[in-house]
């Protein structure tokens, strides 16, 4: 479904990837673990059309993709739920949810969607009417994946879902990737929470500094003496 | 009862500065600049709305949105050309740069037909007077009124409901967000400058049917005096350009009642001072955010 080959992205001066590939493939739930800076947020960025590779490719169903503008990507599946949730603080939930639906025009569609949003996320529904700014940071996470799925995604980019939240509501939240897995979107999911991550994913890839060091099975990764000491506190 | 048509004078002046300080408020609000050029785009909806009611004939109203339409489409034009190319410039830069066309369509405007003032027909708005508890009140002021209101109405409308205004209330909060809804930011950007400037068009045609005096230079002073009128009310805050407009027109014109008419235009500017020292997010403003 989607290649990555051999892509470099600069962030002004600084190399920030150096040869990244990869490789996330229908139905799967793909993660990429690693410690903070070592490039994971630049290549959702990247994959999301916010940023543009300087070499290599990008093909999303055999369709090149890299460097196309984020507007185009959100229409073709591929949708980023960023980091730190960045969702409309000034605007009501709802309309944060509406938001995610912007590029869609079947009425019918968006109306279903969003009562799916509500039953997937209760608490979403009691706060409707009521300004994101004001959500907790679970609360906001469940909103950020909510207007996620507005746009119908077929590939869904999950950054940190995890980050900041106490560890029931972390819980809550991977319990509802593998649901939206479950029901058809294809995930790739980046995690500092190596253990989570692992833990749902079918396969992994371990980044360090802009390079791609370990892939392979979630399994295998979870067992590698590398990964163990690196990133699941050495047990 | 003579304070009350000052206050009435003050008010159609006020409603003049706050359709002028809703384009800046709305341009800074999603680009962060302050559009100096602002100004001059009034001042070119004034003789657009000259020329549309003496050489084309039209009434007040046709003359209104024909000035909106053609500020709407100048204003697009600034933003492609001037500024699209510095979003990620310094901010001085494009500063620096707002003057620089507000230079230009000042001067490019004497080039072509020289610095003569032009005077707005007397009765392009009706000339009758009513009173009202005693104070005789000008028809004009009450159309104007009317005017303006709609305006903002429809600017209300427009920002909350339209899809339009949600993408812009949504760029100026978080652009990057906004692209991974699949807004398209550089349309969304040129549509606040479309939005702005026609309001501005429409607050020349106000200016000149009211005070009838127009020139290429007319610009400079309303447009600074807007710019207060935005920050008083809390640059980015739509509500807040509205309300600051209002308070600076009518502050101006008691100021002017009371005798010292000379003063007028330091209030403003003391005005200006006193909310930098003592509010600076202005009435309406927001805690600034830090990204980081």
């Amino acid at each position: 479904m989607l290649q990555v080959n051999n892509i470099d992205v600069y962030y002004g001066n600084i190399h920030a990837l150096k040869g990244v590939s990869l490789e996330v493939n229908e139905g799967e739930i793909v993660t990429l673990i690693g410690a903070n800076g070592a490039g994971k947020t630049t290549l959702l960025k990247t994959l999301s059309g916010l940023l543009k590779p300087k070499h290599g490719t990008i093909l999303y169903n055999m369709q090149q993709i890299g460097g196309k503008p984020a507007q185009g990507i959100v229409k073709n599946g591929i949708v980023h739920v960023p980091e730190g949730r960045r969702v409309f603080a000034n605007m009501s939930v709802e309309e944060n949810l509406e938001l995610g639906a912007f590029l869609r025009k079947d009425r019918d569609g968006i109306k279903k969607d969003l009562n799916r949003v509500y039953e997937m996320f209760p608490i979403l529904n009691e706060r409707r009417k009521q300004l994101a700014g004001t959500l907790s940071g679970g609360e906001q996470q469940m909103l950020a994946i909510g207007r996620g799925l507005m746009s119908k995604p077929k590939l869904l980019l999950l950054d940190e879902p995890s980050m900041g939240l106490a560890p029931i509501i972390v819980q809550q939240i991977f319990e509802i990737i593998q649901t939206i897995n479950q029901e058809g979107t294809t995930i790739l999911l980046v995690e500092q929470n190596a253990h989570m991550a692992l833990s749902i994913a079918d396969r992994a890839y371990v980044i360090e500094t802009g390079r791609i060091v370990l892939s392979g099975s979630a399994k295998e990764l979870q067992e590698s003496e590398q990964v163990k000491a690196a990133y699941l506190g050495g047990v | 009862m003579d304070w009350l048509q000052q206050l009435f004078n003050g008010i159609s002046l006020g409603s003049i500065y706050a359709l002028i300080a809703l384009g800046y408020t709305m341009v800074y609000g999603i680009i962060k600049l302050i559009n100096f050029a602002h100004g001059d785009v009034f001042m070119l909806g004034a003789f657009v709305g000259f020329f549309a009611i003496t050489r084309w004939e039209m009434g007040f109203i046709p003359a209104l949105i024909t000035a909106m339409i053609v500020c709407a489409i100048i204003g697009v034009i600034i933003e492609r050309v001037a500024y699209k190319r510095l979003r990620n410039a310094t901010r001085i830069a494009a500063l620096t740069t707002a003057i620089g066309v507000s230079f230009l369509i000042e001067y490019t405007m004497i080039f072509f037909r020289g610095a003569t003032p032009e005077a707005y027909p007397k009765n392009v708005l009706p000339e009758k007077t009513i009173e009202i508890l005693g104070a005789k009140l000008d028809y004009k002021i009450i159309f104007i009124l009317i005017v303006t209101v709609i305006l903002m109405v429809l600017l209300q409308f427009i920002v909350h409901k339209t899809k339009i205004g949600k993408a812009m209330r949504a760029v100026s909060y978080d652009a990057d967000a906004a692209k991974l809804m699949g807004i398209n930011v550089d349309n969304t950007i040129s549509a606040t400058f479309a939005i702005g400037s026609a309001l501005a068009g429409a607050a020349g045609v106000i200016f000149g049917a009211y005070y009838t005096r127009i020139d290429p230079l007319m610009g400079v002073l309303p447009g600074l005096k807007a710019f207060i009128a935005a920050v008083l009310g809390g640059i980015g805050s739509i509500p807040g350009a509205m309300v600051g407009g209002f308070i600076l027109g009518i502050v101006e014109t008691i100021v002017s009642a009371v005798g010292y008419s000379l003063w007028r235009d330091a209030a403003a500017f003391i005005i200006l001072i006193l909310i930098l020292l003592l509010k600076p997010a202005g009435l309406f403003g927001k805690n600034i955010r830090e990204k980081v």
